[in-house]
């Protein structure tokens, strides 16, 4: 019999099917090794226990070893180890459909974070009189922004239609007050930013009589703009994290106590790491230390995710999303370093710290989003947290074994 | 909006909740009774030709005579058929002394395995589209089992058609469909106890609805009968019931860009007719009626099947009190639901709604306050780390 790759899915089956089936004989020994979900003859008798071979789900033995040792589920009444998955599927499909965002929406959940950071700096620095920072941030903001209103829209399965999510404001749906938040900090930033533009526009324009009307209201409208744009800008922050964690997806759904503190962080590491890059040393004060506490945030609070993780942590640890986790962490860890360091001393120094932060920020929200995609293709991250929570409400194991 | 449970919890009247006036009709639905399903398909067939719903793909899945695969966009009703080597109470399944065994081999499975596991959406794409389109295919190695998969496919179907042209694959047997009866490989040592599980599977109408509380639009909507529609000139496509649906069912349809699922066949309900499948279903697996009707009806089957015998028989989707107040369309099965490809204990994410936008709150304060502190602090905090300002 096909042993679905692995002992882990399978071993230890209460009874296997194989002993009362009898169906089609394996045909060949090569065929019990392939790894197929379900496969041979009498296996392929209902139940199909288990998902898919584990080696391919979970990334690799080792992972399955570290995942051991790190233990913890989720509010503690779920094991500490995450069983050798046993489970009943229907033939080992999904329970759910994938997300059918695509990864333009994990570049707007860095794209909307680093626009939110970014405003707030600027606001600040305009507040304070650092002109440098202040024009640089602004323009990093609208630049966020623009790449946010482009995966936003262009993700959409009817693009045309963007303007529906103007017809109702609806608190229950993350997205509609995300619309919202959008929709209220995008002109203010852009106004702000529009400020920093002007001088840069060819003088003939500047000339006209728009022009010149537009160069005596900006430094007018243009502060209060900024200062409305910083105070939305949380929103903006935050509000991904439900986003994400309002659905069924599993990895986000069960991260949802510390995503908002993960994004946020994300967010102002992004920001303060662009102002390191982009304003100068002498500027960059205030940017060192967002990005610093930001950092320092979205650190622990990756952290204190991945110790309550119950079985998703299986769809965080896989393939590239693992590698995405990794590189999340030691280009923060790096930037933060920077930032504590060089980043007030030397130009270079700031600047790497800063790219370092942004791309640290970028990997993070892909790596979440991954994790969700992943967490939806495979049946056991629906079925085994649900059943066992069936089983602790009802009080006792009831797990039948269908064919028993 | 208005009441105390309007996000999760019991329910009895989510019609007037969504703010209908008290004249509305009463809160309609199925009872699918899976213990009478013999798989006819008549369902899925009648649901697509009344709702005109497109082609989902003509693949063989290799999961018994299932090759729907899944609830989807482009198919609304899915009958599920899983094998089991066991009986359904007392009943005698007639094998006595003929050889039993699964319909299938293990040769399609195979063919079909690695595609849907690699496949971008590993395998929940069915029963919104084909098996291997295209944009699926991301490994070469899956690109190649496709092709492989197309060409056996083609190999198939071409038997009965005219002489391929170009040099002919070698033919592979997919194992299906199989001309011997199931088992005939084996002797009477391997004879089994055999019962074949159908269930014909829709969009469940949740008294909290996931896909309606997050759609950002408004195009999902609850109707005056209780149930949840999609407004196809409202829709965007933005995707977000997709991920919200507990059950895998809402989908979007490729090239058209909106999310379809069962409608519960609105405009058959305002004509005073019952839907397409309940209608065409020949034995009354499938009843549609009042809920409180229903449900009543459910429990008096589920007593006398348990009467008879049928332990394992439950009812899936009727507790008012389950993690989405009930479901609209609700089932009685004679396995536990992950067999049939249902959520165990499937949770409307709105639930943890207020939590989650205090966590978020009190993590937008804390970005807030870190940003102003970066300026408040500034001098003091720059001088210590070594800047000039």
């Amino acid at each position: 019999m096909s042993d679905n790759g692995s002992a882990a899915t399978n071993g230890s089956q209460p009874a296997r099917r194989s002993d009362t089936a009898g169906g089609i004989e394996a045909p060949t020994k090569e065929s019990e090794h392939r790894d197929l979900g379900h496969g041979t003859g009498a296996e392929m008798f209902q139940g199909i226990q288990g998902g898919r071979p584990v080696e391919e789900r979970a990334g690799g033995p080792g992972e399955r070893r570290r995942r051991r040792k790190g233990g913890g589920g989720r509010g503690g009444g779920e094991p500490t180890v995450v069983p050798d998955a046993e489970f009943r599927s229907y033939y080992g499909r999904p329970v759910l459909k994938s997300p059918v965002w695509e990864r333009r929406i994990a570049t707007y959940l860095f794209a909307g974070g680093l626009a939110a950071g970014t405003a707030v700096l600027g606001a600040g620095a305009d507040l304070t009189g650092r002109e440098q920072l202040r024009r640089v941030s602004w323009l990093g903001s609208l630049g966020g922004l623009l790449l946010s209103v482009w995966a936003l829209v262009s993700d959409l399965g009817r693009p045309e239609r963007f303007h529906h999510m103007l017809r109702v404001a609806k608190p229950t749906s993350p997205m509609s007050v995300g619309t919202w938040i959008l929709t209220v900090f995008g002109p203010l930033a852009g106004l702000a930013a529009v400020r920093e533009l002007f001088p840069m526009a060819p003088a003939r324009w500047r000339r006209t009589r728009a022009g010149r009307l537009l160069g005596r209201v900006l430094p007018w409208v243009a502060r209060p703009a900024g200062v409305g744009a910083a105070v939305t800008a949380p929103g903006l922050a935050g509000y991904t994290a439900v986003l994400l964690s309002q659905t069924s997806v599993p990895a986000w759904s069960e991260v949802r106590d510390e995503l908002p503190f993960v994004f946020t962080g994300s967010a102002a590491a992004s920001g303060g790491g662009f102002g390191m890059l982009a304003a100068p040393v002498a500027e960059n004060g205030p940017a060192r230390v967002f990005a610093a506490v930001g950092a320092t945030q979205e650190l622990v609070a990756g952290r204190v995710m991945e110790r309550r993780m119950g079985l998703i942590r299986d769809a965080y640890h896989h393939g590239t999303v693992r590698k995405l986790g990794l590189a999340a962490e030691w280009l923060t860890v790096a930037g933060l370093v920077g930032t504590l360091t060089v980043a007030g001393r030397s130009r270079g120094g700031a600047a790497a710290s800063g790219l370092a932060l942004l791309a640290g920020s970028a990997c993070q929200r892909l790596r979440v989003f991954e994790a969700g995609v992943e967490s939806t293709k495979d049946p056991k991250y629906v079925v085994i947290p649900q059943r066992e929570r069936l089983e602790a409400r009802a009080g006792e194991p009831t797990r039948t074994g269908g064919g028993a | 909006m208005t009441g105390r449970n309007s996000l999760s919890g019991p329910l009895a009247d989510p019609a007037g909740d969504a703010g209908y006036t008290a004249e509305h009709p009463k809160r309609v639905g199925f009872f699918t009774d899976t213990s009478i399903c013999i798989g006819c398909k008549a369902c899925e067939v009648a649901c697509k030709t009344w709702n005109a719903v497109p082609e989902d793909g003509l693949d063989m899945l290799g999961m018994s005579f299932d090759n729907t695969g899944m609830l989807g966009a482009n198919s609304w009703r899915h009958v599920a058929f899983i094998e089991q080597p066991r009986t359904t109470g007392r009943q005698d399944p007639g094998l006595a002394g003929l050889p039993t065994g699964p319909s299938g081999t293990h040769l399609m499975q195979e063919a079909v395995e690695p595609l849907l596991r690699a496949g971008a959406r590993g395998g929940s794409g069915l029963g919104t589209e084909p098996l291997s389109t295209a944009h699926d295919l991301r490994a070469p190695e899956v690109a190649a089992a496709g092709q492989d998969l197309a060409v056996r496919n083609t190999t198939v179907w071409d038997l009965a058609g005219p002489e391929p042209t170009a040099p002919a694959p070698d033919l592979q047997d997919l194992g299906m469909p199989a001309f011997s009866k199931p088992g005939d490989g084996t002797g009477a040592e391997g004879r089994t106890a055999f019962r074949w599980l159908m269930a014909s599977d829709v969009c469940k109408h949740c008294t909290h609805a996931g896909c309606l509380d997050v759609c950002p639009t408004g195009a999902l909507f609850r109707t005056e009968f209780g149930t949840v529609v999609v407004q196809q000139d409202i829709c965007n496509g933005c995707g977000y019931c997709v991920s919200a649906c507990p059950y895998g069912v809402i989908d979007r349809r490729p090239h058209d860009g909106r999310a379809q699922k069962c409608t519960l066949c609105y405009d058959r309900l305002h004509d005073g007719m019952e839907p397409a499948c309940a209608q065409a279903c020949p034995t009354q697996s499938i009843q549609f009626g009042e809920l409180d009707e229903l449900r009543e009806r459910a429990d008096r089957r589920l007593a006398q099947l348990h009467d008879l015998g049928v332990t394992e028989a439950q009812l899936y989707g009727r507790d008012p009190d389950d993690g989405v107040g009930g479901d609209g369309a609700f089932f009685l099965l004679l396995d536990q639901p992950e067999v049939y490809g249902l959520p165990p204990d499937p949770v409307v994410p709105t639930r943890y709604a207020g939590t989650m936008w205090r966590r978020a709150g009190a993590a937008a304060a804390a970005f807030l306050l870190a940003g102003v502190g970066a300026f408040v602090s500034g001098a003091f905090v720059s001088g210590a780390l070594g800047g000039r300002r």
